[in-house]
């Protein structure tokens, strides 16, 4: 029987850590071409229209943007979180506790003019997310609970949460009957930087805080500490790394990422919150994170690619009739695909045969 | 306040806690089966999704019920596998293997249902499995409508809680599996392989998932639609640790858990005026956190949980 | 006599290192053969593949003269192999029995024959004076019973050739004994046995031949009987070793004291009631079968831990902030005894790892947190320097270092904070004979310039060389310390296990 066994490489060549995501999106691509042939349609043609449609015009173009501003900062909240190994999959209910506190203060509550009143939102939407998270922080660090089980049980809560104050107490009385918040006031919504488009200053802030993570990351001593905790949090503290601070400050910085995109999304792109906000942004930023490797920079690129598939697949569904679920299948494979990826990037596979009698 | 006791007493009320934790059971038995061999499975509530749409189209394509049953069982294993694959084989992260299965599953199964019934605006029904009535003992009174008027689906879960206790505490697999998730190289040492034992674990923990998601289409109910499995499979891991590991806890925690679950859904229907609905649908993720937080003090979690084997690697 | 074992030419590489060269010797029926060499000399690796866990790259095992499967444990389990593990290969969620009858059916039976199982196991230990109970759980035994199971478990089997690595590395000096009395009884019962050892004297009181191994390769073999210590000891080391010379420290003032210390919490062996003063210039050694208690109490000294009851004094000052962080500002170093999962961050840097301890320091960081990679890139080349780091580039991952530069860098980057206390525990376990005298050299120099040192070890012989008294923990319980000069090995194995406790 053909056996193998893989050996950690040394030194992984530099040309295989740069080429894999890509070849890894080339297979998620391929693999699921397969499906597009199977609904009944030329997969060429499809990912022909997928492209005009991500990028074919202005303003599919500037519309994929909008849709990467989100999904850069969820997927900055997956990649702080991952790197200290705080496996924080609640970026889905922490963008939504980002938005209710957008509508709180910013639908009237407070008002300032616009060069304050849009930082305020931001530092209030990032507060909230980071909030959101504390308690089951704290409850890891003194009980040892599980944060994955807690995180992803809380994203239920949270839509509940914004469920009941849109039906309630939150809603708008001028929507007509639509479970919808009321309107951020004219100083919070964010500005377009395209005209006639629907990409709004989120996108440059997501860019703009994509950068800020790097640098915390990789130049100061807490991105330091995040990175020792991660890779082995018992040598980290032995060495006098504060773990308890350190996971504190990453809860905070990356619920605080996932927060501040309830902010662009509803200061931004709508203007207002729904219960249907987010399609799912809080779990693509894991997808994101990981095609970046984690690299906050690569997150700003991998962020751009995942919107252009759920854009471009829109259009591709109606001009070619495949369902959009593809899109969705398109990034699950591609995450699959990374971490196929990653693993020939470190090891080396090496096949070995039973020995022959000779 | 007497009815809120009530609730209680009535056999509806019994009857509908076991038809909540049929699915909890077989997924957390599923997930135990993973973790106890050291493979964490978050891919669970996608299997579970896809479990569900199988199942499900298999039997609106003109197949009988049990194969429904099979069809979901066997798309959980090829999961499975997928998922052992990427975990036992090449030893990648457990937790992000599990969340692009959960990804790829849910989605792939959305996309096929679309694909079979594009045009699909109320979800087709199917008939499900009907209850059947134990002899004699479906005829006691409370008892009889309370346990012994379910489906055959029901009693199958309750079989799978036997044999998964058979299984873990009577047999060498099981034995197996519990040594894999302790200390993978004892067994090594003792001329079993691993890999194998792990991979056994998750196929049949996954086929389980799988199983657990057709129950809601049909069983519980007659339909399929998006978002149906609701978190079911996050609450599985919770009851997972809940449960300590062990198949028969397990299924306490499941019935304990649907039972609240079916309380508060009476429970709504009394004080749905004053509290918000939302609020009672908050309550079984809320539940999942606090049992989880109970748990935590005594949890001794499976020591190999979570760390790849490695054949032939330098110690 | 016939041969049992015939072992041809093995070679095994992983990566451009030879772990075994050319490999050649075999083992008799009744025999027992000892393989002697450093850590590193690749005993382990021989064995490893002996018993199937590693494929070489050339050569040849006959076993009863036929050709043995590589790559493939139960073809050996089938054979009579039996191996027992320097680290126990031991589920602690099951019991003794289900430890040992695993794999002895196939996975997909039906049933378990536990009764059958029970009958033999008991049997045997009567026969070789292994005393166990089948039905205990693994998890609440000690180390030697943990060991009498992993011979059990051999013998269940019906071995024929068993094969012991590091067998007495975790045992008191009576254990040993009763160690080697099983084998004697095994050996006359027609088994031949392998004994991996470094430890000379153990060797000679119970071997029948002795094979030398070295950086992979088979230096010499000889029969017990006509044996040299001294030469055996230099074919071992292949180089004359600077042994430490231990000078005598004028005791300073009182550092620390314990009063009454206790921990009784479950995430860690408990203590009871320690009394302790350390003083400048000493060097305490504690010693103690491992999971008595020792872990804890390091953890307690350097902060890691809080005690549930008792007070620690700090130079005169009795309320000191429970933290990691206060206890390194206070002047404690504290080296973990598994220096890879605890000790250094192996994905790291090697500079990342030398000023892991430093970084609120402002001279390596400003006050924005903005690290000052110069400042930290120096520090990181001057401590490899000084302390005898070898590595190619400070930018290198550490994981790359070998054992004996790892612990040099992680008693390195506390030596270069002058610490007034240093708590080493088995600062030596796994390394090779001259990263240990560097390492016992550093310690003592740091006795000299007035640190005080608590040495825990399970190595008596390390514990009565290097200590100026000696302390024995047992079930959480810490005797009064002794002079070492008063004490001797046989005295001290008796407290180990238990005796005036």
């Amino acid at each position: 029987m053909l056996k193998f066994r893989l050996e950690e490489r040394t030194k992984s060549p530099y040309w295989l850590i740069i080429l894999s995501p890509f070849i890894a999106i080339l297979v998620a691509i391929i693999l699921a071409g397969i499906l597009i042939v199977l609904a009944g349609a030329n997969p060429f043609e499809s990912y022909y229209q997928l492209i005009i449609g991500a990028f074919g015009s202005k303003n599919s173009f500037a519309e994929t943007l909008a849709r990467a501003t989100p999904i850069i900062l969820t997927g900055l909240a997956a990649s702080i979180a991952f790197k200290a190994k705080f496996w924080n999959i609640g970026a889905e209910g922490q963008l939504y506790f980002g938005a209710l506190a957008t509508t709180f203060f910013g639908t009237g509550l407070i008002v300032l003019p616009s060069t304050l009143m849009i930082p305020f939102l931001f530092v209030m939407g990032a507060l909230a997310g980071g909030l959101l998270l504390l308690p089951l922080v704290l409850l890891k660090l003194y009980y040892k609970v599980d944060e994955v089980v807690t995180t992803l049980l809380l994203n239920f809560v949270v839509v509940l949460l914004v469920s009941y104050l849109l039906e309630g107490p939150w809603k708008d009385p001028m929507s007509l009957g639509w479970p919808q918040g009321k309107s951020v006031i004219d100083e919070g919504v964010l500005p377009q930087v395209l005209s006639k488009t629907r990409l709004h200053l989120g996108f440059i802030i997501s860019v703009f805080l994509a950068f800020s993570v790097w640098f915390i990351l990789s130049k100061t001593v807490i991105g330091y500490r995040i990175k020792s905790v991660g890779l082995n949090a018992s040598a980290a503290s032995h060495a006098g790394v504060p773990i308890f601070k350190t996971v504190l400050i990453v809860a905070i910085l990356s619920g605080g990422m996932a927060g501040m995109a309830g902010v662009t999304e509803t200061a931004g792109l709508k203007g207002y919150l729904t219960l249907d906000l987010s399609p799912g942004f809080g779990y693509a930023g894991i997808a994101v994170a990981m095609l970046a490797n984690l690299n906050p920079i690569g997150v700003i690129f991998s962020g751009i690619f995942l919107a252009s598939i759920y854009v471009g697949a829109d259009a591709m569904s109606r001009a070619m009739n495949v369902p959009t679920y593809l899109a969705d299948v398109i990034v699950a494979l591609t995450v699959l695909c990374i971490l196929l990826s990653l693993v020939f990037v470190h090891y080396r596979v090496l096949f070995f045969g039973a020995k022959k009698d000779d | 306040m007497i009815e809120f006791i009530e609730i209680i007493f009535t056999a509806g009320f019994w009857a509908a806690t076991i038809r909540i934790a049929c699915p909890l059971i077989l997924a957390t038995i599923g997930e135990v089966l993973c973790e106890r061999a050291g493979v964490l499975n978050l891919g669970i509530e996608g299997i579970m999704s896809i479990g569900a749409m199988v199942g499900w189209m298999t039997v609106y394509l003109g197949a009988d019920l049990y194969t429904g049953i099979l069809a979901a069982l066997v798309i959980g294993g090829i999961f499975g596998l997928l998922h052992a694959v990427f975990t036992v084989y090449l030893g990648a992260s457990q937790h992000v293997t599990g969340i692009g299965i959960t990804m790829l599953a849910s989605s792939l199964g959305f996309f096929c249902f679309k694909l079979i019934l594009p045009a699909s605006t109320t979800p087709p029904k199917i008939k499900p499995f009907q209850p059947i009535d134990i002899p004699f003992l479906s005829e006691l009174p409370f008892l009889g409508p309370a346990f012994f008027q379910h489906t055959p689906f029901t009693y199958l879960a309750i079989l799978v809680v036997v044999f998964a206790f058979w299984l873990m505490n009577s047999t060498p697999l099981g034995l197996s599996i519990k040594m894999a998730g302790e200390n993978p190289m004892a067994l090594e040492a003792q001329g079993i392989d691993v890999f194998l034992v792990r991979t056994i674990a998750v196929v049949l923990g996954s086929a389980l998932m799988a199983v657990g998601g057709a129950y809601l289409t049909l069983s519980a109910f007659d339909a399929f639609y998006f978002g149906m499995i609701n978190g079911r499979g996050w609450i599985a891991i919770a009851l997972v640790i809940f449960a300590s590991w062990k198949p028969e806890r397990a299924l306490i925690g499941a019935l304990l858990f649907a039972g609240l679950d079916a309380y508060q859904v009476r429970a709504q229907q009394l004080a749905g005026a004053i509290i918000p609905y939302q609020f009672f649908l908050m309550l079984p993720f809320l539940l999942s956190i606090v049992a989880m937080v109970i748990a935590a003090k005594r949890t001794r979690y499976p020591k190999a949980l979570l760390i790849p084997f490695r054949r032939g690697e330098r110690h | 006599m016939t041969a049992l074992l015939k072992v041809e030419k093995i070679t095994k590489k992983f990566g451009d290192f030879y772990a075994n060269n050319k490999i050649s010797f075999d083992v008799k029926t009744s025999e027992v053969l000892a393989i002697l060499g450093e850590n590193g000399a690749g005993k382990t690796t021989l064995m490893n593949i002996l018993f199937g866990h590693y494929t070489p790259d050339t050569g040849n095992v006959y076993f009863e003269g036929n050709a043995i499967e590589f790559g493939n444990t139960s073809y050996a389990i089938k054979l009579g192999i039996g191996m027992v593990h320097q680290h126990f290969t031991l589920a602690e969620n099951l019991t003794v029995l289900e430890n040992i009858i695993i794999g002895r059916q196939s996975i997909f039976s039906l049933s378990l024959p536990k009764r059958h199982a029970r009958t033999k196991i008991l049997e045997l230990s009567k026969k070789f004076g292994l005393a166990i109970d089948p039905d205990e759980l693994v998890a609440n035994l000690s180390v030697s019973e943990k060991q009498r199971i992993e011979i059990l478990k051999t013998l269940f089997l019906d071995c024929k050739l068993l094969i012991l690595d590091e067998p007495t590395a975790a045992l008191t000096p009576q254990e040993t004994d009763a160690l080697f009395s099983t084998i004697r009884n095994m050996v006359k019962a027609g088994l031949s046995v392998i004994l991996i050892s470094h430890k000379l004297n153990e060797i000679l009181a119970v071997s029948d031949r002795i094979i030398v191994l070295r950086n992979g390769s088979s230096v010499g073999e000889t029969d017990t009987n006509s044996a040299n210590r001294e030469e055996i000891a230099e074919m071992i080391v292949g180089k004359k070793i600077d042994y430490p010379q231990k000078t005598k420290i004028s005791r300073k003032s009182m550092i620390l004291s314990l009063l009454d210390i206790s921990y009784n919490k479950t995430d860690a062996p408990n203590l009871s009631a320690i009394n302790l003063n350390l003083y400048g210039g000493q060097i305490l050694g504690i010693a103690g079968v491992a999971g008595n208690g020792q872990t804890t109490l390091a953890k307690i000294l350097s902060g890691h831990l809080k005690a549930t009851r008792g007070k620690i004094i700090f130079e005169g000052a009795g309320n000191v902030l429970v933290s990691p962080k206060t206890f390194m500002d206070l002047g404690v170093a504290y080296i973990p005894e598994d220096r890879n999962s605890d000790g250094i961050v192996g994905d790291m840097e090697i500079w990342e790892n030398a000023i892991m301890t430093e970084m609120d320091d402002r001279f390596f960081r400003n006050s924005l947190g903005i690290i000052n990679r110069k400042a930290s890139f120096d520090r990181s080349k001057e401590l490899c320097e000084t302390y005898d780091v070898r590595m190619q580039s400070i930018r290198q991952r550490s994981r790359l270092l070998s054992g004996g530069n790892v612990q040099k860098l992680l008693l390195g980057r506390w030596l270069m904070r002058k610490p007034k206390i240093i708590i080493a525990c088995q600062p030596t376990r796994g390394l090779d004979e001259g990263a240990i005298a560097s390492i016992q050299k550093l310690l003592l120099a740091a006795q000299r310039n007035g640190s005080a040192i608590v040495l825990i070890s399970e190595d008596l012989d390390e514990l009565l060389s290097m200590s100026d008294d000696i302390a024995v923990m047992y079930k959480g319980s810490l005797s009064n310390s002794i002079k070492t000069s008063t004490t001797d090995k046989l005295s001290i194995g008796l407290q180990m296990a238990g005796e005036g406790f």
